[in-house]
């Protein structure tokens, strides 16, 4: 009698261990601790840092946006590239969020264009 | 009488119904006892209600779906009622209630209701729940060769959302005040201040933005990851490209939306002003909000979702059609390359032409030109796919049954549309058509004799697969002629409307209007008649389909015969009439090995070679892998 | 088939834990980034009506100076401890550390409740003020962008209490599973505190 149908090799298993890779490698994820650490003390200190630029300098209003959203994105990079993992990250998700960025570059420019035509700027 | 096939089954060749029998024990056999028993155990309500498997799943979609179709065009037909001889008493219009309907006469707000209702319950309850939700959860996995969706508890969740959202927007219609009114496309300020039905609407479309949310991202997970071995991105049907691109766009393209819809309800309920300009008046008192608000920002917005919603609408039906004529002319697609090229520039332009629906709101020549400009390029793919489903006929044996008819008349049907909606994408002429019926014929004829049609096609195509019976044939075409007969009726009078500049949401259809009179008065009652012809075609299409379903249920189906009646060549065919719950569709998971219309190849024994055989060589045994590999096995 | 599956009815689905070969991802990574998109274009459309409704108002007043400042900025340091303490969750959970792995859960459902609390301090402070949403639109923007903020943070706050309690049984069946699922909400997580870090500077400082 034939046993319950055989499942081609390419489609693997669940395992009940962690795999024994690379990526779980216990030095790699200790290396991967000091990194997370790291982030973490740039975003405490770039935090304190937009909150300063903002009420110690009197910049005017363009000024104020630009740091504001520069020290923003830096943060933002730092969270999405460590602890999001992002730069390691595999090209799949990569072309998904680059559609995105496409979508929501388009999202926000274009209705503000339209207001800022018809405030005849 | 079935045909008396000989069918090969390990060493020996028997009629088909010993061979079922052989197999149907090598299924037994070869099934996980144990798993088996216990999903007999599982009560009713785990295995057909509140179930995790994307074929019951598809079923409820697909039922509810096409009850919605159904209400919509029932509150259609009152509608035309109304235009055709508007101000006449209706003793049916008093299904609607006395306060809506006095004397059987549709009052004015009512007629707002029912467009705003009709508009709404199509879309969003009904084509595309249908489309999607339906053929999409249960074609697409077995198309792909996957055992079930990548998230089964999400695809519940998706459609339990869905059905939530129905009810709401169903509960609205009880509601004192009356349901929406501001139309499909709720535009504030009126909708800002337009009754609690409104509240309801905007709640409902949250819930079903959810749904579609969860739903699309379970799609494109289970295209990526749980495709066959061997079915490749360019062996995919037409059908999962489609599907793939359409989940795209509800994923990234609803969410503003839903922004919209939280913005909307902040102004009705917390009394903001995000779209309420400074010092609105509302008949002779002033309204007193904050003011500083922008109607226009809801237009952005709305638009930026219901563009990317109109290719939703369309492009499972060009998936279905694509299958069908590859199916019933017994060759290849032409042009899958260019197709699948063409549905994802088409996917991608669909977000950037979205202010083409806003060009009578005062936008700069620059912006109107960029839009302007990206529209009349994203007809390009839309006529490639087209123009290719057409070549496909050339030189093909062109079988004429009920699907293949719905599907050949979709391509000129689809045409229609397509074209009309140029003058409309150009800024220009768009000035004089713009909220006129001409708007209204155009995108009618895309989706009705458009995507309606493919799903009707879908639904003839399909129907062995999942009940093991065929619709009446004879009943199918009398279905088939009436709809396209009356379908044209009522829609193509409206583009002469459009032009002679009547305009749409008008509760008297335009008689009150002295450039509108003349040609409203000679085309209304016509329109409303084919649309009364077009509700009488249905009611074959219900008895054959209800008949079917009925008996399919009881029993009454011969798995044989209707598990692949028409020699279809891809994945879905190959498994199992009705394939089994919560079993993972295929015995063996298929190994694929060529493309998905392998028909008519040069030396082959049949005119038709499936994507899981190896070899051309040998005729596939009734489609079905399942008794081959099964008994394979069993022999070894 | 692995047994863990029949127990529960359910059928196995491929590259629910190991990756598949070709793509490299996990289907639930896939999932949850996927997911993430759509969010991008959610709150995206809030920047964007943001912007909008500022670009076109002939006064916005600044947000330094209207706002509460100070418990925001605190919150944003409880975000980002909450950041790193998910990630450090989950580090832990690859090393096979349960109790670890547990205790950070637990440290980073705090920091949101904290989160919470101080946001609900702060409406308090604005309501005292006799600032709504209803009164001018820099409110209602306030309001509703950290109002639908606040709500993902707590729905993050909800999984976190789930993998805590009934959703840790499943480490001592399929930890790799467990592990994964850690890592996905974690990746949700990150993201609202990434929106925060936008919305932040945009409402409070500019």
């Amino acid at each position: 009698m034939s046993e319950h149908a055989a499942v081609p090799d390419e489609v693997p298993e669940a395992h009940h261990e962690a795999p024994h890779d690379a990526h779980n490698d216990p030095e790699h994820i200790k290396r991967e601790v000091r990194v997370y650490l790291l982030v973490f003390c740039s975003l405490a200190v770039l935090t304190g840092a937009t909150v300063a630029a903002r009420f110690w300098f009197d910049l005017p209003m363009g000024y104020a946006i630009a740091v504001a959203l520069t020290i923003a994105c830096i943060k933002g990079f730092l969270v999405a590239g460590f602890f999001m993992h992002l730069l390691s990250e595999k090209k799949l998700i990569y072309s998904v969020l680059a559609l995105t960025v496409i979508f929501f570059a388009f999202l926000v420019w274009l209705p503000i264009h339209d207001i800022l035509d018809k405030m005849g700027k | 009488m079935a045909p008396k096939r000989q069918v090969r089954v390990g060493n020996q060749w028997m009629n088909a119904r010993d061979a079922w029998h052989a197999l149907e024990e090598a299924r037994r056999v070869t099934l996980d006892e144990e798993r088996r028993q216990r999903l007999h155990d599982l009560p009713f309500i785990r295995k057909y209600v509140f179930s995790t498997d994307h074929k019951v799943i598809g079923i409820q979609y697909g039922f509810t779906a096409l009850c919605f179709l159904l209400l919509g065009f029932c509150l259609m037909i009152l509608m035309r009622l109304q235009l055709g001889w508007p101000g006449h008493a209706f003793s049916v219009m008093k299904l609607i209630g006395e306060m809506r309907a006095p004397g059987g006469v549709l009052l004015p707000e009512a007629y707002n209701q029912l467009g705003a209702m009709h508009g709404t319950i199509m879309i969003f309850l009904g084509i595309v729940p249908l489309a999607v939700g339906a053929f999409g959860n249960y074609f697409v996995p077995l198309q792909i060769g996957a055992p079930d969706m990548a998230f089964p508890k999400l695809n519940m969740a998706s459609y339990w959302c869905y059905f939530v959202g129905g009810v709401i927007m169903l509960a609205s219609f009880g509601y004192s005040g009356g349901t929406a009114n501001s139309g499909w496309t709720s535009y504030p300020p009126l909708s800002d201040i337009a009754t609690h039905g409104q509240t309801f609407w905007l709640f409902g479309m949250v819930f079903l933005i959810t749904s579609s949310l969860l739903g699309s991202v379970n799609f494109l997970v289970t295209i990526i990851q749980l495709r066959a071995k061997g079915m490749s991105l360019m062996r995919f049907p037409f059908f999962v490209w489609a599907q793939f691109v359409t989940s795209f766009l509800l994923l990234l393209a609803f969410p503003p939306l839903e922004a919209a819809a939280v913005l909307q309800l902040m102004d009705r309920l917390a009394h903001t002003s995000f779209f309420l300009p400074s010092g609105l008046v509302v008949s002779g008192t002033p309204l007193g909000n904050a003011g500083g608000g922008n109607p226009l920002l809801w237009q952005h917005l709305f638009w930026f979702l219901a563009h990317p919603e109109v290719y939703v609408l369309i492009l499972p039906g060009m998936g279905i059609v694509a299958e069908v004529i590859a199916n019933n002319t017994r060759k290849p697609l032409w042009g899958y390359r260019s197709m699948v090229g063409a549905v994802i520039f088409l996917g991608f332009m669909s977000f950037v032409v979205w202010a083409h629906h806003m060009f009578l709101t005062g936008m700069g020549t620059v912006i109107s030109a960029f839009f302007q400009t990206t529209t009349m390029i994203i007809s390009i793919p839309s006529v490639i796919i087209l123009s290719a489903l057409f070549i496909s006929l050339w030189g093909g044996s062109i079988r004429f049954n009920v699907p293949m008819l719905f599907a050949l008349a979709f391509l000129p049907m689809f045409g229609i549309g397509g074209l009309t909606g140029l003058p409309l994408g150009l800024a220009t002429a768009d000035l004089h058509l713009h909220d006129t019926y001409y708007v209204i014929g155009h995108f009618h004829y895309v989706v009705a004799p458009g995507t309606i049609f493919a799903m009707f096609a879908g639904v003839y195509y399909w129907f062995p697969k999942i009940t093991g019976r065929r619709l009446n044939e004879f009943w199918g075409k009398v279905h088939f002629w009436i709809s396209l007969v009356c379908i044209n009726g009522i829609f193509f009078p409206m583009f002469m409307q459009g032009l002679a500049g009547v305009s749409r949401r008008l509760y008297d259809g335009g008689i009150q209007y002295a450039h509108a009179k003349a040609i409203a008065e000679q085309t209304n009652p016509f329109m409303s008649i084919c649309a009364i012809g077009l509700l009488c075609a249905q009611v074959p299409f219900l008895i054959n389909f209800f008949y079917n379903a009925i008996l399919s249920i009881l029993g009454h189906r011969n798995e044989i015969e209707n598990q692949n009646p028409w020699q279809a060549t891809t994945l879905d065919w190959a498994a199992t009439t009705s394939p089994p719950l919560g079993h993972g569709n295929f015995e063996v998971m298929p190994v694929v090995y060529r493309g998905p219309y392998e028909y008519s190849v040069p030396g082959a024994a049949t005119d038709w070679t499936p994507q899981h055989v190896e070899t051309e060589e040998a005729p596939p045994t009734g489609g079905g892998m399942l008794p081959e590999v099964a008994v394979a096995q069993r022999e070894m | 088939m692995t047994a863990h599956a029949d127990a529960h009815h359910e059928l196995e689905i491929p590259y629910n834990v190991m990756p598949r070969p070709d793509t490299g991802v996990y289907n639930a990574k896939l999932g949850v980034w996927l997911f993430l998109a759509s969010e991008v274009m959610l709150f995206g459309a809030l920047f964007s009506s943001l912007i909008l409704l500022r670009t076109g108002a002939p006064s916005w007043p600044v947000g330094k100076d209207t706002l509460h400042v100070l418990p925001a900025t605190v919150n944003t340091f409880v975000l980002i401890l909450s950041s790193v303490t998910v990630v450090l969750a989950w580090a832990n959970l690859r090393l096979g550390n349960l109790k670890k792995g547990r205790i950070f859960i637990g440290i980073t459902l705090l920091c949101g409740l904290i989160f919470m609390l101080i946001k609900a301090y702060e409406y308090n402070l604005s309501f005292e003020h006799h600032h709504f949403p209803s009164t001018n639109n820099f409110f209602a923007i306030y309001f509703t962008m950290t109002g639908l903020h606040g709500l993902h943070v707590l729905g993050g706050m909800i999984v976190f209490t789930y993998f805590l309690t009934v959703g840790s049984k499943m480490w001592h069946k399929e930890p790799q599973r467990f592990t994964n699922r850690i890592e996905v909400v974690g990746l949700y997580w990150h993201f609202v505190d990434l929106v925060w870090i936008f919305l932040f500077p945009t409402l409070y400082l500019l």
